[in-house]
């Protein structure tokens, strides 16, 4: 590519900066620092889901050649966890051989380091456990009289005085537990020298991580020292920390100058990192024969863990999405002998927009209107839950746009009326949505001049797959008024100025605007001419908007499903979305984001299905093989698109979240076009075979 | 995973001795498998002998016009070999509808056949499985059955078999060339694989140090235009919710003159539709006669609460391969069934 | 017990010794510094592991290094390298068919299998079946690229991407032939 200008920069499409580095396999990710004096954990899990750790017989694990430790609760370092530790940290699940207590099946009861990964792994099968066990419970049931409101639902109006309706689509949606299983297992690489921890990790946020291993460990934060340039996804679940980072710490204290390792298997992912809480979501809409909603009512049963609580926020998209004079949004959680969740790629909005979703699919139906003129009439003029005008919505934008790349036009106004090769065929659509989410405060950036033409830009934020890194560099590149080529970004590294996390697509939005913000900074500085060694540093600045509007992105999802007519097999041949997510920044890296959120709105809509054995206690279909996520060949025509949209409020950049909005919606798109397939209405996820074959 | 020494075997009589001497030895080929499962710890051996390197990997003619596949010829190139492609072109599609490109790559055909159960309970040792430690109970009776066996289950096991090529091989009549220390036999894939009975910890009727050392496909004109048809919930690299091979012969006056029917992921073996290749036998060779072949079959089979669904999947199975069968037997190409990448 | 053991890796010979249970994917990562190919299940289920074995793709996590003893073995950081990259990775880059990069160097490596593996005249389970039993060469079409690719799962879904990166090497790779028709 020839130099480009920096103002040019925002909204073209340069390549991903770390793309080169990771298709040759040379970028480094967590568990692959070269470290001398490295030593091998291998966790052992709980086989009881409740109970006590009464005795841990390691004596066969410490006789295989090379074990060097074998750790429990009787003999592990003890941790100091702050009991009041802040934000989504939950000290209880980290609080790793610190007790005998097994609050769930799969916690790591003991762990064994040794010199190799081989004799790690065999002692740890050879570790004996006895437990005093005591009765389980996991099972959610939206049933259950034990199930807690965690706050008051969220009423306007009355939706019993919605009644008399002309119209009532009332049913129970489920959306199945999942886990986020990024590629990269979670990892870590702990040394201590002193009183000086080094933890590689893999992390979406080096600080996070910082501040909480210190909080847990009783140390000096500026004395942990967290690397993590390259990240293999997280999608939510390496944003909190999890146990199997407090047990490489431990590990780490258990024997100081080693630096030991830990990469979870793949099976283990399934009980110690989180996951997606089930959803059962009872739904009532009200409205008159033209389809005015005259009532919203969506009371979400969710799981959460007796260890810990973390209620996935199900109910709360429905506040926002249409208008109806009376609404109530609740949630109601069950605390049970479970793992705790955790965030999963747009955590609410996108198991709580199946629901809902479909419903107003249902309610089309049910008026014989199309259900994008539905979702039209029922467009809400200020956020229908604070009131505050909307700082742009163009859903209505989306839904043509889709419309009419789509071919929604020539959809049949009927199911069940179109059937090729053997193939019964329908189309469906959906809205999304997720919000512009406050960007936490404290991000900061540095700004450098090296000379040469070079600047590098230096803050601690995660690329765990978006194209942060790229897009920053276009931000940079632009506010300098630099070439993209003379910009060099640094990040995740404890080293560098704080960041916030990856987490609620807020990343361009948090370190985009600190970045725009050190660079203006700079130049105010320094001038157009800064002499070699020149910086600036700069706060993510506040927002004076911040407070006036509603701020969401906006989409529309649009799906074309076959259902075999004799084996109800269910393959999605084409799959569109519009969003409406202001400005883009990096029209390549943020088509992936687009279509990755697309992709596995799909994976969701078709396969993935945690299934718990209540005997036990854990999910037993714990691996790729039986835990499917999409393939490639799944992946048919899939495409994204956005509309121009300018927003002057949410940030400088004038750019939303990209990250999450695409799997919002998906799942109901296609149990939507699955309908108009076949006239089978399937309300639980995911959409599979069963749910056709001889019906 | 235990420690274990590691022998290339040097000829195929001394491996099934080696092999036969101990209780604790086991023959390794692609290790697709035998890896995965050592690393669960389902399968501890202390010795294991590599058979990769022994001559066991030509595909050759066979005098009467069938064909001989090595044990050690892998997958993928079973698949592609012209010959199978040609005369048996649906052991080439069920090979190729299993696995991925890199197992099929590394798996070979004798290791294919002894494969063992994906059962979720039989690899997660922290959960009771009676084919895994006989008598410890069978977990999946009243657990996660989305897998499991329809047909000729046990109280004691109720897996089933995950190969696609053996489904294949058992609808062509092939055998087995089964090398011991002493001698070699021959055994008909269909009957290769056990039941599980009482004894699920028994995949098939080999006794232990056995050697696959071939498959044998009889020659069998009709072959050519048998087709595999595999049903499963994600588009590629997932294993079979219910699966057929399926291969006729009509006679001149239309009626079924011969027919070979064979099911996968319905047993704890190859599912051999015997019941069902006979109503085929004489009948019109109509869809509705290939529903009546299906409800014959149907007659034996004892769902389990978790995977009531599978019978109309056999149903629909056997139709749809039967009816593109039978349009590839009448020359009408490829029936409505044949979407590009759909399979 | 151990094994002593020689492997050409990236053209380069290399001799070690190594525990007989050492997978070659931990042989490659933990003893030879290579750490192009990844662990993402262990167990042969993601394809983030995969290696050129001898010129096949394989997943090196369920090939047992001793095993492999006397092999040559080829990872994405053989194919090229950030200053020379292969064709394949320039395609990946320019297409965007990766995000995290965790699944990418062992789709890199399957996708130079599946290039030869077409140019061998093998088909897949999206080859048509008459075409399948008539012994015919396939086409690299969208379709028979994803099913061909389906040994690589890849979380951040840039299945699109791969699909056309894949196709505009394939393109390349056979010039002949036009391929990729949707």
């Amino acid at each position: 590519m020839t130099t480009t200008r920096a103002a040019t920069a925002t909204g073209t499409g340069p390549r991903r900066a770390d793309g080169p580095r990771k298709a040759a396999g040379t970028a480094p990710y967590a568990y692959e620092y070269p470290v001398a004096d490295l030593a091998y954990i291998a966790p052992v899990q709980a086989t009881v889901a409740r109970g006590r750790v009464l005795e841990v017989d390691a004596s066969d694990a410490e006789a295989v050649e090379g074990v060097l430790t074998v750790l429990w609760h009787a003999n592990a370092p003890r941790l100091e966890p702050d009991p009041d530790l802040s934000g989504l940290q939950r000290a209880a699940e980290l609080a790793v051989l610190q007790s005998g207590e097994v609050a769930y099946r799969g916690q790591v009861v003991a762990a064994v380091v040794a010199e190799t990964f081989e004799a790690a792994h065999q002692a740890a099968a050879q570790v004996t456990v006895r437990y005093e066990q005591f009765p389980h419970d996991v099972d959610l049931s939206d049933q259950r009289s034990d199930a807690v409101a965690p706050e008051e639902d969220h009423r306007q109006g009355d939706t019993a005085g919605a009644e008399p309706a002309d119209v009532v689509v009332e049913h129970t949606y489920t959306t199945a537990m999942q886990h986020n299983n990024p590629m990269e297992p979670h990892s870590t690489v702990a040394h201590f020298d002193g009183a000086a921890l080094t933890l590689y990790e893999s992390t979406q946020g080096v600080h996070e991580v910082r501040r909480t291993v210190a909080a847990i460990a009783g140390l000096d934060p500026r004395s942990v020292h967290v690397i993590a340039p390259y990240v293999g996804g997280g999608f939510g679940s390496k944003g909190p920390l999890h146990a199997p980072t407090a047990l490489a710490t431990l590990a780490a204290m258990a024997l100081p100058g080693r630096s030991v390792k830990l990469a979870l298997t793949r099976r283990q992912m399934f009980a110690l990192v989180g996951y997606r809480s089930p959803t059962l979501q009872r739904v009532r809409l009200t409205a008159d024969a033209q389809g005015r909603l005259s009532g919203i009512d969506v009371v979400a049963t969710v799981q959460s863990s007796a260890l810990a609580d973390f209620v996935e926020q199900a109910a709360l998209p429905s506040k926002s999405m249409y208008a109806a004079p009376n609404r109530r949004m609740g949630h109601r959680a069950v605390h049970l002998d479970a793992p705790v969740p955790t965030w999963m790629r747009a955590p609410g909005e996108c198991p709580g927009m199946f629901g809902p979703e479909v419903a107003m699919d249902e309610l089309a139906w049910s008026c014989g209107l199309d259900p994008i003129e539905l979702r039209l009439r029922n467009e809400p003029d200020r956020d229908p839950h604070t009131h505050k005008p909307f700082s742009s919505r163009n859903l209505a934008a989306c839904l043509h746009e889709g419309a009419r790349r789509f071919g929604w036009d020539g959809r049949a106004p009927v199911s069940a009326a179109r059937t090729e090769n053997g193939w019964r065929v329908g189309l469906g659509v959906a809205a999304s949505t997720y919000p512009v989410v406050p960007p936490p405060s404290g991000s900061r950036a540095r700004i450098r001049y090296e000379g040469e033409g070079v600047y590098v830009v230096s803050l601690g934020a995660a690329d765990i797959g978006t194209g942060a890194w790229t897009a920053l560099t276009q931000v940079a590149a632009d506010a300098l008024g630099a070439p993209l080529e003379r910009v060099r970004v640094r990040l995740g590294d404890t080293t560098l100025p704080e960041a916030s996390l990856a987490g609620g697509s807020t990343g361009l939005a948090s370190w985009g605007s600190t970045v725009h913000a050190a660079a203006e900074a700079f130049r105010a500085r320094h001038g157009q001419a800064p002499e070699p060694g020149a910086e600036a540093e700069a706060d993510l600045p506040d927002n004076p908007d911040g407070d006036d509007f509603a701020m969401f992105a906006y989409g529309a999802q649009f799906a074309e499903v076959r259902v075999h007519e004799a084996t109800g097999e269910v393959r999605v041949p084409r799959l569109l979305g519009v969003f409406a997510a202001g400005r883009i920044v990096n029209s390549r890296t943020a088509r992936s984001q687009f279509l990755g959120g697309m992709t596995m709105g799909l994976s969701m809509a078709l396969h993935e299905e945690s299934v718990v054995d209540g005997r036990f206690g854990h999910v037993v279909n714990a691996d790729f093989a039986e835990y499917h996520i999409a393939a490639n060949a799944d992946v048919e025509d899939i495409q994204a698109h956005w509309i121009d949209e300018e927003d002057p409020h949410v940030n400088p950049l004038g750019a939303k979240g990209i990250g999450e909005i695409g799997i919002v919606g998906t799942a109901a798109a296609v149990a939507n076009a699955a309908y108009h397939a076949t006239g089978v209405r399937v309300r639980s996820l995911p959409v599979r075979l069963d749910d056709f074959v001889g019906a | 995973m235990n420690p274990f020494d590691y022998h290339r075997a040097e000829d195929a009589a001394g491996a099934a001795a080696l092999v036969a001497d101990n209780p604790a030895a086991a023959f390794l080929a692609g290790g697709t498998n035998l890896v995965d499962r050592m690393k669960l710890g389902v399968t501890a051996p202390d010795t294991l002998v590599d058979i990769t390197h022994l001559p066991m990997d030509e595909v050759e003619e066979l005098p009467e016009g069938g064909l001989r596949i090595g044990a050690n010829v892998r997958n993928s190139e079973a698949a592609a070999h012209p010959l199978v492609r040609t005369r048996y072109p649906v052991l080439s599609q069920a090979l190729l509808s299993g696995a991925s490109g890199q197992l099929r790559n590394a798996a070979t055909t004798g290791g294919n056949l002894l494969q063992r159960t994906r059962c979720v309970y039989f690899q997660d040792l922290s959960t009771p499985c009676n084919k895994r430690e006989p008598g410890s109970g069978c977990s999946a009776l009243e657990g996660y059955q989305r897998y499991h066996a329809v047909f000729g289950a046990s109280p004691d096991c109720v897996a089933t078999h995950p190969s696609d090529m053996a489904v294949a091989l058992a609808a062509l009549d092939a055998q087995a060339v089964v090398q011991d220390a002493a001698a070699e036999r021959r055994i008909p894939v269909s009957r290769l694989h056990r039941l599980p009975g009482e004894a699920p910890e028994r995949d098939t009727v080999l006794a232990h140090g056995d050697l696959i050392t071939a498959v044998e496909l009889p020659a069998m004109p009709m072959a050519a235009r048998a087709r595999y048809r595999k049903i499963r919930d994600r588009a590629s690299f997932a294993f079979a919710l219910v699966s057929a091979a399926a291969a006729m012969e009509l006679a001149e006056d239309g009626t079924v003159a011969d027919a070979r029917i064979a099911l996968g992921g319905v047993a704890h073996k190859p599912w051999r539709a015997r019941l069902a290749e006979e109503a085929l036998i004489g009948a019109a060779a109509t869809g509705h006669d290939f529903a009546a072949a299906a409800e014959a079959e149907l007659a034996e089979a004892r769902p389990l609460p978790g995977n009531t669904f599978k019978l109309p999947l056999v149903r629909a199975a056997i139709t749809t391969t039967l009816g593109e069968v039978a349009d590839g037997v009448r020359g009408r190409g490829a029936g409505p069934d044949q979407g590009e990448g759909e399979r | 017990m151990e094994a002593d053991i020689t492997l050409t890796v990236d053209g380069r010979p290399r001799a070690l010794r190594v525990d007989t249970r050492t997978t070659l994917l931990d042989a490659l990562r933990e003893h030879l510094d290579n750490t192009a190919p990844k662990k993402g299940c262990d167990h042969g289920q993601c394809g983030s592991c995969t290696v050129l074995l001898s010129g096949r793709r394989v997943v090196s996590c369920l090939i047992l290094a001793a095993a492999a003893d006397g092999a040559e073995v080829t990872t994405a950081a053989g194919l090229g390298d950030e200053a020379a990259p292969h064709p394949l990775q320039q395609a990946f880059v320019e297409h965007d068919g990766l995000q995290c990069g965790y699944c990418t160097p062992g789709q890199v490596c399957s996708a130079a299998g599946v290039l030869d593996e077409a140019a061998a005249g093998w088909p897949s389970a999206a080859t048509p079946p008459d075409d399948l039993a008539e012994g015919s060469a396939p086409v690299l079409t969208d379709a028979e690229i994803r099913e061909r690719m389906s040994g690589n799962l890849c979380r951040c879904g840039a299945y699109a991407g791969i699909v056309a990166a894949v196709g505009d090497a394939a393109r390349a790779h056979a010039p002949a032939e036009s391929g990729g028709n949707r």
